[in-house]
């Protein structure tokens, strides 16, 4: 255990290293925050754009640029934003609740909708019930996520006015947005379910269960689901790495005041600091994540359990 | 006996679609007897027990016609299981009419412990709480024999071997003391010795509990062992049906009468000194016919160098278990074994599962590393032998494993899976002189050229079996390794190979290695005997002395356990308790070497038992 983890840490380090050094050198690519700066503030001389460069730290070389990062993030310091000078770390820390939350009920949504109905699907494989499963989870498929987030804003709430478009306010907004990441996750999570499920109930095990006089709900999901749970838990842990970085989409239409939206914002104004922050974040929250499915593993499956 | 029967299979008829795959099937099952169904592949006996169960449709089969009537006692009115819905025969499952099934390996749910799992049944069934719940179910474990049946509750299916699982299988079928119990192919997939104690544990219980038994198996030994009665099952018609005795003397139909020249029955060579190629009975439609003459395997060529020699052979391997991955255990696969295998001469390697048996085979093919240990090719050591000798060697010596679908390529046709050492060996540069190979091959082995064209799943077991010994023959090989070759066929189908094997002795000169823990097969076939046990020979001698005069416990006890195709010699309780015992040791634990005694000329024994089991 004690090796396991050390070479899961050295190998969470590197990746945050590759990550955080591809976006800040390509965030550099994109324009000069110095000139957003100083957009509206009338005329500008090249010597002011240089003077700003110089208070940001922005005249040093990348290397350099990009060691200083490090060396904060090592003390917990992520530095501060280019617009208005707020801490990073407080602008996350007001946006990660909202993005976690927002993401836990989706992944929620998607489960409690996936299992039982992949379960259904295998179950009644061939016949009506899977047909249908099978043809609805494709259409879910074809949907793009910020199409079915503005068509359910129109609906439910310009037309019906049922929900509030937009905003985090109470539990009744987070049903549009959960329900349109849930959706489009569960298309594919439905079939995935479906597969193992068919896989497992061929065991011999399952007839067993039978045998012994167990109801189909008993041998279903006792049975049955628990076998499959490690490819499940395996893919909805890295569906949720994706679904954080899918969420910036469905923040932006929901207006959802996450890291989604503080990315957005900070890509648009080239505020480095922000960005380089919240991806250190994304990476480390995907990689504990990953960190947290290896374990489940142990939980699940006493076969994986060490001795 | 009562003379209303328990239970009443009428005019059965299962179909898969437009398969049938159970025609007309009836017989009677009576309290406290066993009746076995037994038949070969496609017989439809499973099919038979899972439709006694209420499981068919599970499998997508459906019952088209007939009755299942089961008399429970309260009142003597029949039940016709056939008209129940699922709800009302899940009452009846696991608490009336309960199951064991063949593969122990898989029958256990692997995520549960066995407590929840055998506690489960009578929870549901039963009128348990949870403490008295586990109360029973130790009582269960005990009651088939198994050891320290307190830790056993908390343990997982994976950390029990086959035999300790099907027990845990018994004891769950047996939870509820059920008027029937099923008993589909139970002891298949194990030893012979753990399969002696399974049948024993079984025939003890039914006495106690006054049981039926429906026993399904396709072991004609197993049959004589239990069974009161017998219905022989073909292509889902019964065929004949018979108290035991009367089937054992004179079966009637002809189909129970070659399936009965078929089965290889230990004792049958007593007193020879080679082994003999039995004339073939063969069924064919209605007729039963034999051909082929018996001829004397003299094949052994002992003046000329051995095709291989091995000395002091230790294999051995790593498990990587501790905190940091160190070697804390080793599996002792092989310790210090020594044979000769002559030009034309069959050696038998037996012994049960971890015996080391099959790692010999793989070592010589060069499959796995020795640890330690000379083996020789043709008076050249491999150790010295170089990259392009190497090669040369795994042309001579081929291999034939025991699942032959598993060991062609479905995606290739059976031609091109022939031609493959022919081309990996450069034997042949000319396109059509490797087509005529490959005809001539299949012909051989009795098949046609025209089946060249056509893929693995579109042949028979026993066809496999046969294109796996083509594709062998094909690089013209001095030594086929066998492991296990025979174990998963049918047997008229293992009795048809057998004399293909010594056919192709006769007239090619080939030295098998024949890896089997089948004593009846391996007595049949053999000119010597090699008996393994944890990776050492115990005895090793001719099979004429290995079989008439066994000296080491361990080979007694072997042959002891193989059922005897014949009522009247049903064993008394022989009862071995106790698991087979584990080739794995700790490091630095390292196993005594027995070394072997010649008491007569090649009859070695070992002087020391090998474990305190025997």
């Amino acid at each position: 255990m004690a090796k396991f983890l050390f070479y899961r840490l050295l190998q969470a380090l590197f990746v945050l290293v590759a990550v955080t050094l591809i976006v800040s050198f390509a965030i550099r690519l994109t324009g000069d925050p110095a000139v957003m700066l100083a957009q509206g503030a009338g005329s500008i001389t090249e010597a002011d754009l240089a003077r700003i460069r110089e208070a940001l730290g922005l005249d040093q070389p990348f290397l350099v640029q990009y060691l200083e990062f490090l060396k904060g993030l090592c003390t917990g310091d992520l530095g501060r934003s280019f617009m208005g000078g707020t801490p990073v770390g407080e602008l996350i820390g007001r946006a990660l609740p909202a993005t976690l939350s927002l993401a836990f009920a989706s992944l929620f949504v998607s489960i409690a909708l996936s299992i039982p109905l992949g379960v259904t699907a295998a179950v009644s494989r061939g016949r009506w019930p899977d047909q249908v499963i099978r043809i609805v989870s494709l259409v879910g498929l074809s949907f793009p996520n910020f199409w079915l987030a503005i068509m359910l804003v129109l609906l439910l709430s310009i037309t019906f006015n049922l929900l509030p478009p937009s905003g985090m306010e109470g539990w009744q907004s987070f049903i549009m947005p959960a329900a349109t990441m849930g959706i489009i996750l569960t298309a594919t999570n439905v079939r995935l379910v479906r597969t193992t499920m068919l896989d497992t109930l061929r065991s011999q095990y399952i007839m067993v269960a039978r045998a012994k006089g167990l109801s189909n709900s008993v041998v279903l999901y006792k049975h049955a689901l628990r076998n499959c749970s490690i490819p499940l838990i395996t893919y909805f842990g890295l569906q949720f790495g994706g679904l954080l970085g899918g969420i910036v989409v469905v923040e932006r239409v929901f207006n959802w005041p996450g890291l989604g939206t503080l990315a957005f914002d900070a890509v648009a104004a080239r505020d480095y600091p922000v960005l380089q922050g919240v991806i250190t974040v994304l990476s480390l929250l995907i990689i504990s994540i990953n960190l947290l499915v290896d374990v489940a593993y142990g939980f699940v499956d006493p076969r994986v359990r060490k001795s | 006996m009562s003379s209303t029967p328990l239970l009443s299979v009428q005019s059965l008829d299962i179909a898969f679609g437009p398969n049938r795959v159970v025609k007309d099937l009836s017989f009677d099952l009576y309290a406290g007897k066993t009746l076995a169904i037994v038949g070969e592949s496609g017989s439809g006996k499973s099919m038979t027990s899972l439709a006694i169960m209420g499981l068919v449709h599970y499998l997508n089969a459906d019952i088209t016609q007939g009755h299942i009537l089961f008399r429970s006692t309260s009142d003597n009115t029949a039940l016709d299981l056939t008209t129940l819905s699922d709800k009302e025969m899940r009452k009846l499952r696991g608490k009336e009419i309960s199951m064991i099934f063949q593969e122990p390996m898989t029958s256990l749910n692997p995520v549960y412990t066995v407590g929840d799992q055998i506690t489960e049944v009578l929870l549901l069934h039963g009128d348990y709480t949870r403490a008295t719940a586990r109360e029973e179910a130790l009582r269960l474990l005990r009651l088939v024999r198994l050891a320290d049946a307190e830790s056993l509750l908390k343990r997982y299916p994976h950390q029990l071997s086959g035999g300790m699982r099907q027990r845990v299988m018994i004891a769950m079928a047996l939870a509820c003391k059920p008027k029937v119990l099923v008993a589909d192919e139970p002891t298949t997939a194990l030893d012979v010795t753990i399969q002696a104690q399974i049948l024993a544990i079984i025939k003890d219980l039914q006495k106690e509990l006054g049981m039926a038994v429906i026993f399904i198996t396709h072991d004609m030994g197993v049959v004589a062992e239990v069974a009161d009665h017998v219905v022989v099952m073909r292509n889902g018609e019964k065929v004949e049906e018979a108290d035991v005795t009367t089937l054992f003397a004179t079966p009637q139909k002809p189909y129970t009468q070659a399936l009965l020249a078929a089965v290889p029955t230990l004792g049958s060579m007593q007193g020879e000194a080679l082994p003999r190629a039995e004339p073939l009975v063969i069924f064919d439609g209605d007729k039963v016919f034999s051909e082929g003459e018996s001829t004397l395997q003299n094949t052994v060529r002992l003046q000329d160098t051995p095709v291989v020699s091995v000395r002091n052979l230790v294999t051995r391997f790593d498990i990587h278990k501790g905190f940091f991955g160190g070697v804390s255990h080793r599996v002792h696969a092989v310790e210090n074994v020594s044979f000769d295998i002559y030009p034309g001469e069959t050696l038998a390697l037996v012994g049960e599962s971890g015996s080391g048996k099959s790692t010999i085979g793989r070592t010589i093919q060069q499959l796995q590393e020795s640890t330690s240990g000379d083996i020789v090719f043709s008076g050249q050591p491999v150790a010295r032998m170089s990259r392009a000798e190497k090669m040369k060697l795994r042309q001579q010596v081929q291999y034939i494993f025991q699942d032959p679908f598993a060991s062609l390529d479905p995606r290739k046709t059976v031609g091109f899976s022939i031609a493959e050492p022919i081309h990996t060996h450069r034997l042949m540069g000319d396109g059509q002189r490797i087509k005529n190979r490959v005809s001539e091959l299949l012909e051989r082995v009795g098949l046609t050229p025209e089946h060249a064209k056509r893929y693995p799943h579109e042949f028979s077991g026993g066809q496999r079996q046969r294109i796996c010994i083509a594709r062998a023959l094909a690089s013209k090989p001095k030594l086929i390794v066998a492991d296990e070759a025979l174990s998963a066929l049918d047997v008229s189908i293992q009795a048809q190979i057998i004399h293909l094997m010594m056919q192709l002795q006769r007239e090619e000169g080939l030295a098998y290695l024949f890896i089997s823990h089948d004593m009846a097969v391996v007595e049949k076939i053999s000119h010597r005997v090699a008996v393994l046990h944890l990776g050492q020979i115990v005895e090793m001698g001719s099979r004429q002395r290995v079989f008439d005069a066994p000296q080491h416990d361990y080979t007694r006890k072997l042959l002891s356990a193989v059922p005897v195709a014949d009522p009247h010699h049903r064993r008394e309780h022989l009862l071995m308790d106790g698991d087979i015992p584990s080739p794995i040791r700790r490091v630095g634990d390292e196993p005594t070497v027995h070394p072997l005694d010649e008491i007569a000329a090649g009859h070695f024994v070992s002087r020391g038992s090998t474990s305190s089991r025997l």
